[in-house]
């Protein structure tokens, strides 16, 4: 929200994280500025989930620093920093014992919000859902579109300004996913939300996000807009990656 | 055919040991991995199930043996037997004689074995139960058995007296020995008198032993040794096909006890031990330190029963109790009459025997004594109960923190409970004698232990593999690790929760059957009676309202699982 220059609201700096023997982040910076959209692009075990949960502190970093809003993560409350900061995961993580409308007012209810259910039931709106219909459903009687709906409006229900989400259209079909990412990006518009989430789908990627972050074995090849990405890929990785998105510059 | 639901020689005097005996459904609870059913679901309906449990037990009836000290003047004289007929016999002998002279009486009839009957005389659970010199003498002293009669009598006396200050009375008069039998027309055809002239025309013979007196040094191998035993052909038979077989010719010898009432029955001729092989076996009421000390009169009386028994009497008394089915109470008495130590008008109270008339019929049989069957199903109910839900109470909160422990911490841990599922319950309960006596206590203890392996595991299970996404997801939105426990992982874990305690419920309803065996009473007591006096009716009297109290208890825990699974799962 600052004038330049600013650190962004989110920023990574030099983060190193090892599982084990395996290196997944290898020293990677990157700052997202309020209101931008940056996609984590890369293969499978580029480390790009790991980046995306440093942001919420679900990844425990080695080395470098990690800063929502300015704040060192390693000393704030994890449990308070995941309240501020939506999370759609994977394959929408609903709660299979809660209802629809419980699942979305997880966060308010969190927060100890009195208003928690009139959020849920606005959230459920927002990505299209009637409250009434769907609310007292248990995530079992969904389908994949609209479990993938309510897990992104749970991560929006308490209003974040934050929001992480983790391949958050990969499991859908063609239809529902562009029918979801458009939703999704009006909605993110519209709310001036800033987001990171992770896709291994340049089209997606190029689709929804100002910026997008190519990883490559815990690195970060390059970091740029679609259009720079594609008139000048930094390296030859990421060319091969438009060529065979079939993504060429024009 | 009788029926046996056990090892197959209830009727003679257990010296087989320590752990031998009949465990009613405790092996399947060593495979409680097996249980899992994976479905997921709410806690609340699991506490709600336990606190109705809780409330129950307030409104069962007062228990049958629940025991108040009289004033110590006329102290209530606690009589035991072993789980055999001859013991059942010897020991409601013993009550009969005390109460003809009024002396008040418990009967705590059918205990577990030697350690246990033993274990509850020397720490004064008891204070009187029938032994036999030899068993004394190798089961209790672990000495080698040697010596005549006499010889081991003073052995077992003084021995007994200076360590435990238990007394044993003068011997009854008969002892209950192995005995070597032969058809007559057989004995007629050898010429068989003695065992030297068994061992004679040993090759044209085939003996069916029982597969205990097969392997005992004590049996066939010390036999052989002694006498130069060689049949033909050894065949290995159960108690309850041996006399059978040998009526019917399938076999020549078998192997028996000097007083078996089937001796009597099949009318056989028992071959005697001319070179003094088999240990004397000489039956004495064996009385604990207290009654001696604080009731000599008592302790008198039944001295008085010393020497009044042989062996013809004795064998005569075991056709009436196992062979004919008569009521035990009713065959003690006409013995002691016949002794004159009963006089003609004094009826004999209802015990453990078939004391009440029926018309024949199994349902006749039970309606006759519905009572008495309530007060055992009442009982039965409260030992699983209690031990179940001290088992849940500990089980669940354990399975629930080692959830939190390393993987391998956890699992020794578990395996540790597991472990408990495998230490023989004869064992167990003779290990608790000395800290909690006989009685409920001990038995509610030794279910409690066995019921804690299936609900911590999974307990531990459960909690450890619910919902993997939804347990990531409520951790990135925010729930701190407890709100993570308790709105995630327990409910989504509840019905593997339950269905560990319901695994456990029909385990402890059919091991419960095992704390007859310690005087805890329930349905164990008509099996345990019923197996010694080989009474069918009177062990389906207890193992069919066992196994229907199994099936409830497991269908009524079946509910509480469903209720416990969350709608969203269902």
């Amino acid at each position: 929200m600052a004038d330049d220059p600013t650190p962004g609201v989110l920023a990574a700096r030099g983060v190193s994280k090892r599982y084990g023997q395996s290196v997944a982040l290898d020293g990677v910076s990157l700052e997202v500025r309020a209101g931008e959209c940056v996609a984590l692009v890369g293969e499978s075990g580029s480390g790009k989930t790991t980046l995306l949960r440093c942001f919420n502190r679900m990844t425990e970093i080695d080395s470098g620093s990690v800063r929502v809003d300015g704040a060192d993560v390693s000393t704030a409350d994890p449990v308070e920093l995941r309240r501020r900061v939506g999370y759609v995961p994977q394959e929408g993580g609903l709660l299979p014992h809660w209802t629809v409308l419980r699942n979305v007012a997880l966060v308010p209810w969190l927060r100890k919000d009195a208003e928690a259910p009139r959020r849920a039931a606005e959230a459920l709106e927002w990505v299209g859902l009637d409250p009434g219909r769907f609310g007292a459903r248990w995530p079992r009687e969904l389908s994949g579109g609209q479990r993938q709906r309510v897990a992104i409006a749970r991560a929006l229900a308490a209003s974040p300004r934050i929001v992480l989400l983790d391949e958050p259209f990969g499991a859908l079909d063609a239809i529902t996913r562009a029918e979801l990412q458009t939703s999704f990006d009006a909605l993110r518009r519209r709310l001036g939300i800033t987001a990171v989430f992770v896709t291994h789908d340049l089209h997606e990627a190029a689709l929804l996000a100002d910026r997008i972050a190519v990883l490559r074995h815990g690195r970060i090849e390059q970091v740029a807009s679609t259009d720079a990405l594609t008139s000048s890929p930094a390296t030859d990785y990421v060319r091969d990656l438009l060529a065979r998105s079939r993504m060429v510059a024009a | 055919m009788k029926i046996r639901l056990s090892s197959p020689r209830p009727l003679s005097p257990d010296r087989r040991g320590k752990g031998e005996c009949f465990i009613p459904g405790l092996t399947s609870a060593r495979r409680a991995d097996a249980y899992a059913r994976v479905r997921e679901g709410g806690l609340r309906a699991v506490v709600a199930a336990i606190s109705i449990a809780f409330l129950l037990p307030l409104l069962l009836s007062r228990p049958s043996h629940a025991q108040q000290q009289p004033p110590s003047s006329s102290r209530t004289v606690v009589i035991a037997s072993k789980p055999f007929g001859e013991s059942y016999l010897l020991a409601e002998m013993f009550a009969q004689v005390l109460e003809a002279r009024g002396i008040r009486v418990d009967r705590r009839m059918g205990l577990g074995a030697t350690e246990i009957a033993f274990g509850a005389l020397r720490t004064g659970a008891i204070d009187v139960y029938p032994e036999y010199t030899g068993t004394g003498l190798t089961a209790i002293l672990h000495e080698e058995p040697r010596g005549d009669a006499g010889a081991v009598f003073g052995r077992v006396s003084r021995e007994f007296e200076a360590r435990w200050g238990v007394h044993w009375l003068p011997p009854l008069g008969f002892e209950n020995t192995y005995a070597i039998a032969v058809r007559k027309e057989t004995a007629r055809r050898y010429r068989l008198k003695t065992l030297s002239d068994l061992a004679r025309a040993s090759p044209q013979l085939t003996a069916g032993l029982t597969p205990d007196f097969i392997g005992r040094p004590d049996g066939l191998p010390g036999l052989t040794k002694a006498y130069g035993l060689r049949p033909r052909a050894v065949r290995s038979l159960v108690q309850a096909v041996k006399y059978r077989a040998l009526a019917e010719g399938a076999v020549d010898v078998v192997d028996g006890y000097s007083t078996d009432g089937m001796l009597a029955k099949y009318d056989l001729a028992v071959l005697e031990d001319d070179r003094g092989f088999f240990p004397p076996y000489q039956a004495a009421a064996m009385v604990g330190p207290r009654l001696w000390r604080e009731q000599p009169r008592a302790v008198a009386e039944l001295a008085r029963l010393s020497g009044r028994l042989d062996v013809a009497t004795m064998r005569q008394l075991n056709r009436r109790l196992e062979v004919d089915g008569e009521p035990v109470g009713k065959v003690a008495a006409d013995a002691l009459r016949e002794m004159g130590l009963l006089r003609g008008d004094s009826a004999p109270r209802a015990s453990a025997g078939r004391a009440v008339a029926d018309d024949g019929s199994f349902a006749g049989y039970v309606w006759a004594r519905r009572g008495e069957l309530m007060r055992n199903v009442m009982r039965h109910l409260l030992l699983v109960l209690v031990s179940l839900l001290a088992a849940v109470a500990v089980a669940v909160p354990a399975g629930v923190a080692l959830e939190r422990a390393r993987p391998t911490a956890a699992e020794a841990a578990i395996r540790g409970a597991g472990v408990l599922q495998t230490i023989p319950s004869i064992a167990l309960l003779a290990f608790m004698i000395p800290l909690l006596g006989i009685g409920v206590a001990p038995a509610l203890v030794a279910l409690w232990l066995y019921s804690l392996y299936p609900i911590i595991r999974n307990t531990y299970s459960g909690v450890r593999d619910a919902g993997p996404e939804a347990v990531q997801a409520a951790r990135a939105l925010g729930m701190s690790p407890g709100q993570v426990l308790r709105h995630v992982r327990l409910p989504l874990a509840a019905p593997l929760i339950m269905a560990g305690i319901r695994t456990a419920a029909v385990i402890t309803v059919g091991t419960a059957t095992l704390a007859a065996f310690i005087g805890a009473g329930g349905l164990g007591d008509p099996i345990v009676a019923g197996l010694a006096l080989t009474d069918t009716r009177m062990i389906l009297s207890g193992a069919i309202p066992a196994a229907l109290l199994a099936l409830l208890v497991d269908a009524l825990l079946g509910l509480c699982e469903r209720r416990v699974t969350p709608g969203g799962l269902r």
